[in-house]
């Protein structure tokens, strides 16, 4: 199961990172789910609720995911992971990252931003059946 | 009143992005979500039946935690519910 998205989108997603800096960026990204992968159609920005600890926290609003779905139904589209920006740490998953995943079958993409530009892209792909299972595999993203 | 489910639980729904139920309340509609599709309860509720912290679960466009009658809060026919994992991490901790 690899991630698909096109070279804008990959782009914009990493330069979304950049700005935020020295914060954490965070969005939903929006597709379909083939036998082959995740295909990326489309990135919502999300604002970063966590204004008490952005550079080192991120949290999506219920109500942003929730528009998110509604506006990407409309289009055919479901959500299919999420990314965020690690400023000056690396491109890994965090014990905090891996206790607060519960989307499964999703994709959760990190970037990490070194001094505001933008490095490593890694994607996670939040397996398994319920939290006593759970598992980030690495997975790999395609650029088209 | 209408479900709506998030991409990840559709597997317990039989694919389906939205279920239709019955119920007057809250609680009534997600009991009759979870009776037709059981395999729900362990991904909405803890063992002992409390909704998951984790889970979010809006009453048209307000998260029913603040709602003044939480849970119990009448529904109509017309309404929408929709479950929404939450979405949070950091990095290095
Ligand atoms: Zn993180």
């Amino acid at each position: 199961m690899s991630l698909k998205l096109s070279q804008q989108l990959y782009d914009e997603l990493r330069a979304h990172g950049e700005e935020t800096y020295p914060h954490e960026c965070c969005g939903i990204m929006l597709g379909k789910t083939s036998d082959e992968g995740l295909h990326v159609a489309a990135l919502v920005r999300a604002g970063n609720t966590r204004t008490d600890s952005a550079h080192n926290r991120y949290h999506i609003a219920p109500q942003e995911l929730i528009k998110a779905q509604r506006e990407g139904r409309k289009a055919g589209y479901d959500i299919v992971g999420f990314y965020h920006s690690h400023p000056d740490h690396p491109a890994q998953w965090s014990p905090t990252d891996f206790a607060e995943a519960h989307w499964f079958g999703c994709s959760y993409v990190i970037t990490a931003v070194e001094k505001g530009a933008a490095k490593i892209t890694n994607s996670f792909l939040l397996t398994g059946k319920g939290e006593d299972d759970k598992a980030f595999e690495p997975q790999t993203i395609a650029v088209e | 009143m209408t479900i709506n489910i998030p991409t990840p639980l559709r597997a317990y729904t039989d694919k389906k992005e939205s279920v239709s139920v019955e119920g007057t309340t809250v609680t009534e509609g997600l009991a009759a979500l979870v009776a037709a599709h059981p395999a729900m309860q362990q991904h909405l509720f803890t063992p002992e039946g409390k909704l998951r912290s984790f889970v979010n679960v809006y009453l048209n466009d307000d998260d029913v935690r603040y709602l003044p009658a939480k849970e119990e809060t009448a529904v109509s026919a017309t309404d929408e519910l929709t479950i929404i994992p939450s979405i949070a991490g950091g990095c290095c901790r």
